[in-house]
């Protein structure tokens, strides 16, 4: 387990080092992951070492988000004001963005089969 | 009362899981009613939302390393990514490019405020990339963090069922658009369904962020 969580939270380290130090747009934990990709892609890291500590974290992802969701209401005011532009626009951007890009890539797929 | 905010997160958000693995409905999200259950009760005892984050932080830390495990599932379905990789590109640049677009001109159509048509172009991307976007390109990013956290619920909540209402079978297309729309909290839904489609939506994310962070200040650039 120790093993594990060791290379995790090594490759989140290395990704906030690099993003810092290079002041780049990506954030620490996203470069992390790019790099255990390809650390597992060029048998730098093996897949046993740290499947088990990965799979609860992903598992486990939707708890994650309740306390910044909770933050919602510090900003209540704001959102209130402008209620019908914000969430007009994010229920239709959503609907269009997830069908259409659902849509477009099974017709590239579907046109290869 | 040091431990208020893990302890509330935990029970509620168990308290909810059971109630949805009874009956699996949308709007029984467990996500979603956490939220509004824990709002809802701070709101009546008075506690503050920063006593409430005190402990709370922890939880949403962990997002960090479930980010970089993502690798795991990448690294598990890499035969099919590399074999589909065109589309997977292709539907980045579409899927990504239109998540901006109609996010800024459906709220122009609607009399948003310039700081708010700025703080919703990047609310399809992982919160931490969407914050710092929204801050280079002049939104608010506070407002851009509970819009990207409000677009990931819409995906965990009626995501999957959005797809299969309009038939949308193939696991590829339905993860790369789940991930590009959703990032995170859609991914931890649809991987549950399908552990390919959950794959491709991680990688989807994970890329779109990369993309959007690139793109946006120049597409802004030509809108404005």
């Amino acid at each position: 387990m120790y093993k594990g969580l060791g290379i995790i939270f090594g490759f989140l380290f290395i990704g906030e080092l690099l993003s810092e130090a290079f002041n780049l747009p990506i954030p620490g934990n996203v470069i992390g992951m790019i790099l255990l990709t390809f650390a597992l892609l060029f048998n730098v890291v093996e897949l046993k070492d740290v499947e088990k500590e990965a799979e609860f974290f992903i598992k486990n992802m939707s708890v994650m988000f309740i306390p910044p969701g909770v933050g919602v209401i510090t900003y209540w005011g704001l959102i209130k004001s402008q209620a019908v532009p914000i969430f007009g626009a994010l229920v239709i951007s959503f609907a269009l963005t997830l069908i259409l890009t659902a849509k477009f890539v099974e017709l590239l797929r579907g046109g290869e089969k | 009362m040091n431990s208020l905010g893990i302890f509330l997160t935990i029970a509620v958000f168990y308290l909810f899981s059971k109630i949805y693995e009874k009956k699996r409905a949308f709007y029984l999200n467990p996500v979603m009613l956490s939220i509004i259950a824990i709002a809802f009760i701070l709101h009546l005892t008075g506690i503050s939302y920063e006593t409430y984050m005190e402990s709370a932080k922890i939880i949403s830390y962990l997002l960090s390393p479930a980010v970089v495990s993502l690798a795991v599932p990448l690294y598990k379905q890499r035969g099919i990514i590399k074999e589909y990789s065109k589309e997977i590109f292709a539907g980045i640049v579409f899927g990504g490019t239109l998540a901006i677009l109609s996010a800024f001109y459906v709220a122009k159509i609607f009399g948003g405020s310039e700081s708010v048509l700025l703080s919703m172009a990047p609310k399809s991307i992982t919160t931490a990339i969407a914050i710092g976007v929204s801050e280079k390109i002049g939104g608010i990013p506070p407002l851009t963090a509970v819009l990207v956290i409000l677009t990931g619920i819409l995906g965990n909540a009626i995501g999957v069922e959005m797809l299969d209402a309009f038939k949308i079978k193939d696991r590829v297309a339905r993860g790369l658009a789940m991930g590009v729309t959703s990032h995170g909290l859609g991914t931890a839904r649809i991987i549950l369904v399908d552990e390919l489609s959950g794959a491709v939506s991680g990688l989807a994310m994970a890329l779109n962020g990369v993309f959007t962070s690139l793109i946006l200040p120049y597409l802004l650039k030509l809108l404005q």
